[in-house]
């Protein structure tokens, strides 16, 4: 436990030094949200106002921009540049470097939610959340199965050069069928079938399940399975070949 | 038991990638507080020997002891009595020398005081600059300092110098002295020469993964002969003795009882260089 109290330390003085997490995880959802919700926030959408509904719908293109791209991302650099080899010379074990990591970007997530809901409030009137014990469960849930997709997908790329390519290959197109920006029924058929299969989309139903019809996390099971499952494949793709070296050398 | 501890014992290391042998039966014993240096050109397999020494690698064959345990079944806390420099000297960029060494030394039972490791390597003035903002050679001294911090009793060195200028050369092997003036123990792998013969109580030549010579830097120059070189009649000819006194006795008194001169008389040792580039390069000759 002090080791990973050290840990954790050290990896928020590293979250908050970092000019390229700092812009992917703050301000980009944060500068998305403002552009967005100035554009069609007076609309009304599935009988929400627009804002309202985006600002549901942009927790879920926060969890994967920080939980998932952001702490892919940092962790394939690491890996690549033979920072995560150097930390396995020492004594620290490798579950509270892990750990450590993920509650990190936890944090960081609760922080950008926390912003976004506050600017959704100031900037566009949008109410509080009410079932606030829901919302942090919901949140927690998608931040805990989309960090573990993320250390999957590390095991999935060789390169630090191709680590922003691919990764952002993977999550912007995710966020936009997922209906983090807009709503998804207004999409064609080929990209809502798409959808029905990606842990987004089920993340962002309960997002908004939970902030605009009052929903109990719990009354969602099969979205929860969903997110849960493709975090548990993510978990098991990283337990199982999670690398501590380059691929190289 | 021995009479003098040994840190590091290796025999017959084997190891292969696919149809590559890269260690073809490498032994050797290291002990106690020597700074020893694996000596030989890339590939040879310098790095295949320490990252099975540091636990990085698995081996094929062979036995291999490091401070008393074998790497692949080491629990954590022989992490802890070991340091590593490697190759790549990639650290956080974003945190200050001194932050990089309290991060690393938290890891630690009994890490060495921040602002003495920062006195041994070197980089006091350096000590708040951010690691982004260092030099090659002052990386690599923290880079030393992070291998230092835990205060282990034995360090690798996995090519310490490599592209570095002279002046950062000189750096680095001032604060690899100062490791050894502490009691460290000390694995340096080198294609340099002259850092193998400055730093080391023992080298050890890998080629193409054996060993081809082993012993004191001087011992390493020690058994090929020395040359006696002088011209007769017009003809260059070359003495090889090991006995170079008697050998140029003989000579003079025979070319004085003649009353001629030795020409162009040259009585002189090969260098480790020369000895060096004849282990290394045998099939080429």
């Amino acid at each position: 436990m002090r080791l990973f109290a050290h840990e954790l330390r050290g990896q928020l003085r590293l979250y908050v030094r970092s000019k390229e997490l700092a812009f992917f995880t703050f301000l980009l959802p944060l500068i998305l949200f403002v552009l967005l919700g100035s554009v069609y926030g007076h609309d009304r959408i599935e009988g929400y106002k627009g804002s309202r509904y985006l600002e549901a719908g942009m927790l879920g293109y926060g969890v994967v921009s920080t939980a998932f791209a952001g702490l892919a991302i940092f962790m394939l650099i690491r890996r690549e540049s033979g920072i995560l080899k150097r930390v396995r010379a020492t004594p620290l074990p490798p579950w509270a470097y892990i750990a450590a990591v993920l509650a990190a970007t936890m944090l960081a997530y609760a922080l950008n939610s926390v912003a976004m809901i506050a600017l959704g409030r100031a900037l566009f009137s949008v109410p509080l959340p009410d079932r606030i014990f829901s919302l942090v469960l919901t949140l927690l849930l998608g931040a805990v199965a989309f960090a573990a997709m993320g250390l999957g997908l590390t095991t999935l790329i060789r390169s630090a050069e191709g680590a922003s390519a691919a990764v952002n290959a993977i999550y912007l197109p995710m966020s936009f069928i997922s209906g983090a920006f807009f709503s998804p029924h207004s999409f064609p058929q080929f990209l809502r079938a798409i959808a029905d299969v990606l842990p987004l989309t089920y993340f962002i139903r309960l997002t908004r399940d939970v902030m605009l019809r009052g929903d109990q996390l719990w009354n969602e099971p099969g979205a929860i399975a969903v997110v849960a499952a493709w975090g548990l494949a993510g978990a098991i793709l990283a337990a199982r070949n999670f690398r501590w070296e380059p691929a190289e050398g | 038991m021995t009479a003098v501890a040994v840190a590091v014992a290796v025999e017959g290391l084997t190891k292969s990638y696919g149809e590559h042998e890269a260690l073809r039966g490498v032994s050797f014993e290291i002990r106690e507080g020597d700074v020893f240096s694996l000596l030989g050109p890339n590939g040879a397999g310098k790095t295949t020997t320490v990252e099975i020494l540091e636990g990085y690698r698995r081996r094929d064959g062979g036995s291999v002891s490091v401070l008393g345990v074998d790497p692949v079944s080491a629990p954590r806390e022989w992490r802890g009595r070991i340091g590593v420099v490697l190759q790549s000297s990639a650290m956080y960029e974003t945190l200050t020398v001194r932050e990089s060494l309290a991060l690393f030394g938290g890891y630690y039972e009994h890490p060495r005081p921040v602002d003495e490791v920062i006195g041994v390597v070197g980089l006091l003035e350096k000590a708040d600059a951010v690691v982004r903002k260092l030099s090659g050679g002052q990386r690599r001294r923290l880079d030393f300092g992070l291998a230092l911090v835990g205060d282990p009793e034995l360090i690798f060195l996995d090519e310490p110098t490599t592209g570095f200028d002279p002046a950062a050369r000189r750096g680095a092997w001032e604060t690899i002295r100062s490791l050894r003036s502490l009691g460290k123990t000390i694995l340096l792998t080198t294609h340099y020469l002259d850092e193998a013969e400055q730093l080391s109580d023992r080298v050890a030549v890998l080629r193409e993964g054996l060993i081809v010579a082993e012993g004191r830097p001087a011992d390493l120059t020690q058994s090929p002969a020395t040359e006696i070189r002088y011209r007769l009649n017009g003809e260059d000819v070359v003495v090889r003795s090991e006995e170079p006194t008697r050998v140029l006795h003989e000579l003079t008194s025979a070319a004085l009882a003649r009353g001629e001169e030795l020409e162009r008389l040259e009585v002189r040792r090969p260098t480790l260089e020369e000895v060096y580039l004849a282990l290394t390069q045998e099939d080429a000759r």
